[in-house]
């Protein structure tokens, strides 16, 4: 498919999702009603819950998705490894363990910031570990190592403190918000995460040209005058900004990093940086699906975004490893 | 102009691999690298790339290589490395395109000089018939000329190419020294590492002969190619012959002394 053509597909089946989003919830709000009370504004209920319950929630699906999409697909382009997906660099579990210390230490009840503030610290801290440790190498290699102890050990401590946490309310508060979700979310959480995506966003962008390189390997590449300590400067800050804002407001959501980039590349000439706007168009479109999904079929209960992708996603992940080892990338 | 290579000390992991190493390239003409394994070939050409760290000097006309920024340096040298690497699935004209990387502004695409360079360094590497076939479906011997028409696509003053002969049946070997010859008439200088000693002799217009890091032997085929110092550098006897193409030299057997 032509990529302007792909693009505009993609761009407009999110932004059809996106209004889905917006149409969709508990109160049973007419389309009229619906897009006077977004646009008019006012105190009445309907102005109430769209702009502050769901284009919040619209947004940051947007947003989110477009951020895990374009992160999976830069990763999966530096690292040369179709298995690559944002978690794999260790900055969405330092950054759900930055939350969790938010929650445990009851930060996180004094003030609404106290728990993005804790998430964006882990990634922070994440990045300095990872380009740290993986500083003295040029290989991607030892990024990929660095980044699966840094989960690991971030996991662990996670766990640590699920198992000292004071009462199973705060267990159960902690494991709920790790399960991931864009219910309840307010304006405020957009402008806090918003920028900062955007701001990964801009360095993935930049790197477009390295990873198209990188097919040919590390070496071909940095012959063809490809900055390779600067490229994974990019690429790292890039991921830990879109992903640790996005896990700072939504929790940990899974797979669609991975998922996406595997849906759409099949649609592309496969170089690398011809990916990188389709799958975060991809990534947002299915985001904000499975976010409608989550409302439609439990709409009691309302199922979590992030177990949802994970249930589509980890079969997906198994049927890709089998096919992986075919070789057809 | 010149790309000239002075005192070259080059370690690996603190073990000295390169000792001293001097040489010159000139336009026009095409150089064989030869020496056993572990001699220090693919050490060097990675060091002239700027990628391993050296001491020394490399300079191409007046110009410290290791002072450019490195799409500079990509716009004068072009390494083709001996690992072959075909990522993604590739379509073999998008695969040779990326050699275009250092000459086109950040975001732009292609203009028409990219895509006519990129045709002649197919139909050069004789792969124009692949160019919308996957590269990475295609057989080793056709992924190296594709990958070579990739170095060849990067239109520089200096390729290094890293044993771009093996693993390719005998006429494409000399389909691709040919190529090589064409290059340097075309003005480009040409670094070329080999083990076939008989298509360094008859393609290349001077050998440089390695051994323990050092240069062992250094001048046109016909003077430094002969069974004795083919003993002492690779350790093996060998039948030397001659015919109007220039040297043949077949390996025979080992001298029993190891190189």
């Amino acid at each position: 498919m032509r990529p302007l053509a792909l693009n505009a597909l993609l761009g407009l089946l999110a932004l059809a999702l996106f209004l889905a989003s917006l149409a969709v919830g508990p109160a049973e709000l007419g389309p009229s009603e619906s897009v006077r009370g977004l646009l008019a504004g006012g105190s009445e209920a309907a102005a109430v819950i769209m702009r502050e319950i769901r284009l919040p929630r619209a947004i940051l699906g947007l947003a989110i998705g477009f951020t895990l999409g374009i992160s999976g697909a830069v990763l999966q382009g530096f690292l040369r490894n179709p298995l690559a997906e944002p978690g794999i660099i260790g900055v969405s579990a330092m950054a759900a363990f930055g939350a969790v210390a938010a929650f445990y230490t009851g930060l996180a009840g004094s003030t609404l910031y106290a728990l993005p503030a804790g998430a964006l610290i882990g990634a922070l801290l994440a990045v300095l570990l990872l380009l740290a440790l993986a500083a003295r190498s040029g290989s991607t290699l030892t990024l990929i190592l660095a980044g699966v102890a840094l989960s690991s050990l971030s996991g662990a401590l996670t766990s640590l403190v699920l198992n000292l946490s004071p009462n199973p309310f705060a267990s159960y508060e902690i494991i709920f918000w790790l399960l991931g979700s864009l219910k309840d979310r307010s304006i405020e959480h957009v402008w806090l995460a918003l920028p900062l995506m955007a701001g990964g966003w801009l360095l993935i962008a930049l790197s477009a040209r390295a990873i198209d390189a990188l097919s040919l390997g590390e070496e071909a590449a940095a012959s063809l005058g490809i900055h390779m300590a600067r490229t994974r400067l990019l690429i790292v800050v890039g991921v830990a900004l879109g992903v640790g804002a996005a896990t700072a407001v939504a929790g940990t959501i899974g797979f669609v990093g991975l998922v996406v980039p595997h849906l759409i590349r099949p649609l592309t000439n496969r170089l690398p940086s011809r990916l990188l706007l389709p799958a975060g168009l991809g990534g947002a479109a299915l985001l904000l699906a499975a976010d409608v999904a989550a409302r439609v079929v439990l709409p009691a209960g309302e199922l979590n975004v992030g177990v949802l992708t994970a249930l589509i996603g980890a079969p997906f992940f198994l049927w890709l490893v089998v096919r992986s080892r075919r070789e057809v990338f | 102009m010149r790309l000239d290579i002075g005192n070259l000390d080059v370690s690996l992991s603190g073990r000295p691999v390169l000792h001293g190493l001097s040489m010159a390239l000139s336009p026009g003409e095409v150089v064989g690298l030869l020496g056993p394994n572990g001699a220090g070939k693919s050490t060097l050409m990675r060091a002239i790339a700027g990628l391993v760290e050296a001491r020394g000097d490399i300079r191409f006309g007046g110009d410290d290589l290791a002072a450019l920024s490195p799409a500079a340096r990509a716009r004068i040298l072009a390494y083709l490395p001996q690992t072959r690497i075909v990522g993604w699935r590739l379509a073999v004209r998008d695969l040779v395109a990326l050699g275009r990387i250092p000459w086109r502004r950040f975001g732009a695409p292609p203009t028409a000089e990219d895509e006519a360079i990129v045709e002649r360094a197919l139909i050069l590497m004789d792969v124009a018939h692949l160019a919308e076939r996957p590269a990475s479906e295609l057989s080793g011997g056709e992924q190296a000329r594709v990958l070579a028409a990739r170095a060849v696509a990067q239109s520089t003053p200096c390729l290094i190419a890293d044993e771009p002969a093996s693993g390719l049946d005998p006429a494409h070997q000399m389909m691709m020294m040919q190529a090589l010859r064409r290059l340097a008439g075309e003005g480009r200088a040409i670094l070329v590492s080999l083990h076939d000693l008989t298509l360094a002799a008859r393609w290349c217009d001077r050998v440089v002969m390695l051994r323990d890091g050092r240069i062992a032997a250094e001048g046109r085929p016909e003077a430094v190619m002969d069974a004795a110092r083919l003993a002492e550098i690779y350790g093996v006897t060998a039948h030397v012959a001659r015919d109007e193409g220039g040297l043949i030299l077949a390996p025979t057997g080992l001298t029993g002394a190891a190189p």
